[in-house]
């Protein structure tokens, strides 16, 4: 493809490249050992071995990022589950590493709840279960951790909101139970912005959640400043899930991505996080945003984890009337695949303002190595695209209007002291209950809902809806494949600059890319490609056909294994820092 | 001048512009679907259960659960439709309703408002007129849907120590929303639509029909005007909790505004509750003015499809799991008017006998029964099921199924009195006896009290003699031939 977008990245690609030499020089390149676990215990990864070698068949990419560390990730295929079944690993040793790390890692406030005490006998039942050779499946005895806007039975969840302090639901969402039935172990309950409303992790009645790339080498040497005021966000509103990943606390962390809350974060914190297509993964037990856009997203360390994964939790449920049946699927990714037989869109409309030159050079040089590999890689047209975040907002507005008005007090959750009628009781209940964002959305939900502006907004925002769906629609049916965008305007922002700003403006910049995707119901995944200036990651979106996710994926690994992203190293002495307690009791930070 | 005339004069002033105003009644009306489970959840439904015992999450309304919509409760309200001549749609939708009540614990009631299941239906009623109120008036109203949709809780308010308790065992039931047009003119029109939609869903199974058990709710919206021009002002009158009440609410409201314009008032657009015991209907308070109900889609269910046929169910849809109109339209019983009209012809009976046979639940079974064990003609059964049978069932508030007198039992006595082995002023006096002796047999009470009939003259004035001279001071000649008389004319008969 002729075009400048591709020209630039080679030159910036190079500049990359050199950045990625820094970094393995801090990690001091060979095995990368990640805080006490070996490196084939980061990823639960996949795959024949002889498949992914140095001297794999597959085309060399056009820029080779960081040999050392292309070489320690080629080597990262050993499934954690063939250590575990092989004995080179227990349940409960891999389950108190992860509690460990938790805890070493406890200044990212990725994690509201830690369920050390029921993750442990999990993971004693996995061992026995291994032990005797019956192995639930691939999952068995992996920790997890799950966000906390998911039911789990007898665990509190709270969505981040005073309103459901405390809460402890009688059920487990379908998802977890599914990975819960797999043997996989759970480790805690993540963090995340109240109610799932935002694209920081900043907004939760539990403080913000700090970026674990932001507490390496690279970026810590590069700031002046202490590491409790200079800190990067992780994105969200899944950000605790993106931590607990990046951070090596969880082998697999769920997250809901309503307009991208998964698929952000998975991209600041440099994770794989697929969205998949709604209604291939049930709803049951996710508090809802958008229930028209809500799916359960999955965030791992490789794509093939994703596949794993995703493969163990689609399908119908009889709980929730608008899941599917799944597409078969093989049981894993192939290794084999031509990538000459994909075609690439490169939606012209995502070169939005405000784009990072960085973003648009990792973006610029992936499009490049698809097209070396022999893909085809094609600009096309998205034109409603532009629309897509106003109308995103009105649907938001609408259905969380509706959706939050079961919090009242009275069934369970926060109860006002007021009680000189039901009304005020209702009315101080919800108004101590909620932050800001959350009654925000409300009020404008209720507005547009009003009879008068029902035509005006809502029916309006539909319409657009069936637009936007349409023009992806058309771009699949000319032969595209996939389409390759951005996932994020940039980098992850530091938190004291995010907050600048409020919360319906970072939606609005942060989910650009992102909520289209929910509005038409596809797929997509986001995968790490590189390391900014700044050291903190860079990802880029895929966007797969309707209920193709097994196609995206594959993709989606094809590109994995070209672009090299490097392992975290956290930085040494992060361990003993001790979180400032006056962030992790903050509430309400923006706009109370 | 006659009292007429004076009478006329009389009212010219007073009501003359007013003579025409004529009441106009809609009629909303809440059926609770006879189904095991709710709509939109697996709880069971049952009348009187302990407070909140039959509550899932869902009817909690705990955060994560999302509706599943009932089979049951769909082809409920098919059969429904179909019995009432709608349209069913074959593609309807579900919708939120927001309000806040305690009651309704998710903050919305989900509805079919923008698609109901059902349209366009329309119901055939009768009604009696005439000085002996038996003249069959046989109308119609349209019913402009069905709507499906949750019930709420039940409140119950403690005023002494001002608090509310939430009972939960009615939340999420399935209702069946039926929506009669204005076209009603008073109290006792609404009263027999309502009666015979009763006869129809409980022929169907698809609601018990029960008013006092609140399985059906029947709200009515009332207004007057004079015909020829716009409708009045409606006010909605709640609260009615039987048939009866219905037509009284009704006519008082009518009465009511007309009063009120009469009087040069104005009606207000409000809600009123019908007080049974002083039979008016009073202001109810007001529920924050108008209601805004910001409907929405409801997001968690896909569109409702019903098929024609099971060859129009698309592939890969397995024709078990959905509901077929078809299938259902061949499960529908014989409905109230078929069957009122199937007695006439077959039996020979009065139309408003037939219309008593069908409104009483069990009656028509009853009648029939003693039709076909008995030889007497149906036209002599109908006396006994309606006269004496609904008498004695009236006067002690019993249904046909608690009735002492089996169908077989009548029939026997029934036959007795055919024939002529007793007088028919006997067996009407055995029936009193076998109510209160349901254990014995007919034949057993005739022996015992001795009531056969006597039918051997000498024998006759045997008795009779002996009578008159066990008696000799009451005996008077004038007595004796009268009796004498009386028995002659007795055994000839």
């Amino acid at each position: 493809m002729e075009s400048p977008t591709i020209t630039a990245s080679r030159s910036v690609s190079r500049r990359g490249e050199k950045r990625f030499h820094v970094e393995i020089s801090k990690t001091g390149g060979g095995e990368v050992v990640a805080q006490g676990l070996p490196a084939w215990l980061s990823t639960l990864s996949a795959g024949p071995a002889s498949a992914r070698g140095p001297e794999s068949a597959s085309p060399q990419p056009p820029t080779r990022a960081a040999p050392n560390t292309a070489q320690t990730c080629r080597h990262l295929h050993s499934k954690v589950s063939q250590a575990l079944r092989d004995g080179r690993v227990s349940a409960t040793e891999l389950c108190r590493k992860c509690i460990d790390q938790i805890q070493r890692t406890h200044y990212l406030n990725a994690f509201i709840t830690i369920t050390g005490e029921t993750a442990m006998e999990q993971a004693q039942r996995a061992d026995n279960r291994i032990r005797t050779g019956k192995p639930l499946g691939p999952l068995d005895g992996i920790p997890f951790s799950v966000k906390d806007n998911f039911c789990t039975e007898n665990i509190k969840t709270t969505c981040a909101s005073k309103m459901l302090k405390g809460y402890v639901p009688p059920f487990s969402a379908t998802v977890v139970q599914k990975l819960l039935d797999q043997g996989a172990v759970l480790v805690g309950k993540t963090n995340l912005d109240e109610f799932a409303m935002g694209a920081g992790s900043t907004d939760g009645v539990f403080g913000p959640v700090r970026n674990p790339w932001s507490y390496t080498t690279l970026y810590r040497e590069q700031s002046t400043e202490d590491p409790d005021s200079d800190w990067a966000i992780s994105g969200g509103s899944s950000g605790g899930s993106a931590a607990a990943v990046a951070a090596l606390s969880s082998f697999l962390a769920l997250g809901s991505d309503t307009g991208g809350s998964t698929r952000n974060p998975g991209s600041l914190c440099g994770v794989v996080a697929l969205k998949p297509t709604y209604g291939l993964l049930s709803r049951h037990g996710l508090i809802p945003l958008v229930n028209s856009m809500d799916v359960p997203g999955i965030m791992t360390r490789s794509v093939h984890d994703a596949a794993t994964v995703l493969r163990i939790l689609q399908g119908r449920d009889e709980r929730d009337s608008t899941t599917v049946q799944a597409p078969s699927t093989p049981p894993s990714l192939p290794e084999h695949f031509d990538i000459r037989d994909i075609c690439v869109g490169i939606p012209k409309e995502y070169h939005a303002p405000g784009l990072s030159t960085d973003t648009l050079a990792q973006w610029s040089r992936v499009a490049a190595m698809f097209e070396q590999a022999g893909a085809r890689v094609q600009e096309v047209s998205l034109p409603h695209t532009q629309h897509s975040i106003v109308c995103y907002h009105v649907l938001c507005c609408c259905e969380v209007a509706s959706n939050m008005a079961r919090f009242d007090g009275l069934e369970y959750g926060h109860r006002s002291t007021i009680d000189s009628s039901t009304d005020a009781m209702y009315a101080t209940t919800r108004h101590e209950g909620f932050n800001n964002v959350v009654r925000r959305r409300i009020l404008s939900g209720n507005y547009f809902l009003l009879k008068s502006n029902y035509e005006r907004y809502f029916v309006k925002a539909q319409q657009m809806r069936r637009l936007i769906t349409e023009d992806l629609k058309n771009v699949f049916r000319s032969g595209i494949d996939v389409l390759l965008t951005p996932t994020t305007l940039s980098d992850a922002a530091r938190y004291t600059d995010f907050i600048q700003e409020d919360n319906r403006t970072r939606s609005a910049q942060e989910d650009v890319f992102t909520q289209p995707v929910n509005m038409a119901g596809l797929p997509a995944v986001t995968v790490p490609t590189a390391l900014s200036r700044r050291g903190l990651p860079i990802s880029l979106q895929l966007i797969g056909q309707t209920l193709q996710d097994w196609k995206l994926l594959t993709v989606a690994h094809w590109m994995e294994q070209q672009v090299n992203f490097p392992m975290i190293h956290l930085h040494g002495d992060s361990d003993e820092r001790k979180l400032d307690r006056s962030v992790r009791e903050r509430t309400h930070t923006i706009g109370s | 001048k006659s009292p007429e005339t004076f009478l006329f004069f009389i009212m010219i002033p007073y009501t003359g512009e007013f003579l025409s105003m004529v009441g106009v009644v809609g009629l909303e009306v809440h059926a609770q679907i006879q189904s095991t489970s709710k709509l939109f959840s697996g709880s069971h439904v049952r009348f009187l259960a302990p407070p909140n015992s039959l509550v899932s999450h869902f009817d909690a309304s705990l955060p994560g659960t999302l509706p599943v919509l009932n089979r049951r409760c769909v082809e409920a309200a098919v059969l429904t439709g179909l019995a009432l001549n709608c349209t069913i749609n074959r593609k309807s939708l579900f919708d939120r309703k927001h309000y806040f009540y305690a009651d309704m614990p998710a903050g919305y009631q989900i509805t079919q408002q923008r698609v109901p299941i059902a349209v366009n239906g329309m119901l055939v009623y009768s009604h009696f007129e005439g000085r002996r109120r038996n003249q069959v008036v046989t109308k119609s109203v349209k019913i402009k849907q069905i709507q499906l949709e949750q019930d709420s809780g039940k409140s119950l308010h403690d005023d002494e120590q001002s608090q509310t308790l939430i009972d939960l065992n009615r939340a999420g039931v399935g209702l069946m929303e039926l929506v009669m047009e204005p076209e009603m003119c008073c109290g006792e029109e609404a009263a027999a639509a309502v009666r015979e939609l009763q006869l129809i869903l409980q022929a169907l199974g698809t609601c018990q029909a029960n008013m006092a058990e609140g399985q059906l709710r029947v709200d009515a919206n009332v207004s007057v005007h004079r015909p020829g021009e716009p409708l009045g002002v409606r006010t909605e009158v709640k609260n009615i909790n039987s048939v009866r009440h219905l037509a009284k609410a009704i006519d008082y409201e009518i009465q009511r505004q007309m009063e009120v314009l009469q009087s040069a008032g104005k009606v207000l657009n409000e809600t009123r509750a019908f007080d049974s015991k002083s039979g008016n209907t009073i202001p109810m308070r007001d529920k924050e003015g108008l209601q805004d109900y910001r409907f929405m889609p409801e997001p968690n269910l896909p569109p409702l499809f019903v098929y024609e046929s099971k060859a129009s169910v698309p592939a890969g849809v397995d024709p078990a799991q959905v509901v077929v109109i078809d299938r259902l339209s061949a499960q529908l019983p014989e409905l109230p008017s078929v069957k009122r009209t199937r007695l006439v012809e077959t039996y020979g009976i009065l139309q408003e006998h037939s219309f008593t046979l069908v409104n009483e639940d069990g009656l028509m079974d009853y009648f029939e029964n003693v039709v076909q064990t008995t030889k007497a003609e149906p036209r002599k059964v109908i006396g006994w099921v309606i006269k004496e049978l609904m008498g004695n069932l009236n006067s002690q508030n019993l249904k046909v199924s608690q009735s002492p007198i089996s169908p077989c039992a009548l029939a026997e006595l029934i036959n007795l009195a055919e024939s002529g082995h007793i007088s028919s002023s006997t067996a009407k006096q055995v029936f009193q006896e076998m109510w209160k002796a349901p254990e014995k047999t007919v034949g057993q009470i005739v022996k015992e009290q001795d009531l056969w009939m006597i039918n051997d003259k000498e024998e006759l004035q045997k008795i009779c003699r002996r009578i008159v001279d066990s008696h000799p001071e009451e005996v008077n000649p004038n007595c004796i031939k009268a009796l004498i008389l009386a028995s002659e004319t007795f055994i000839t008969q």
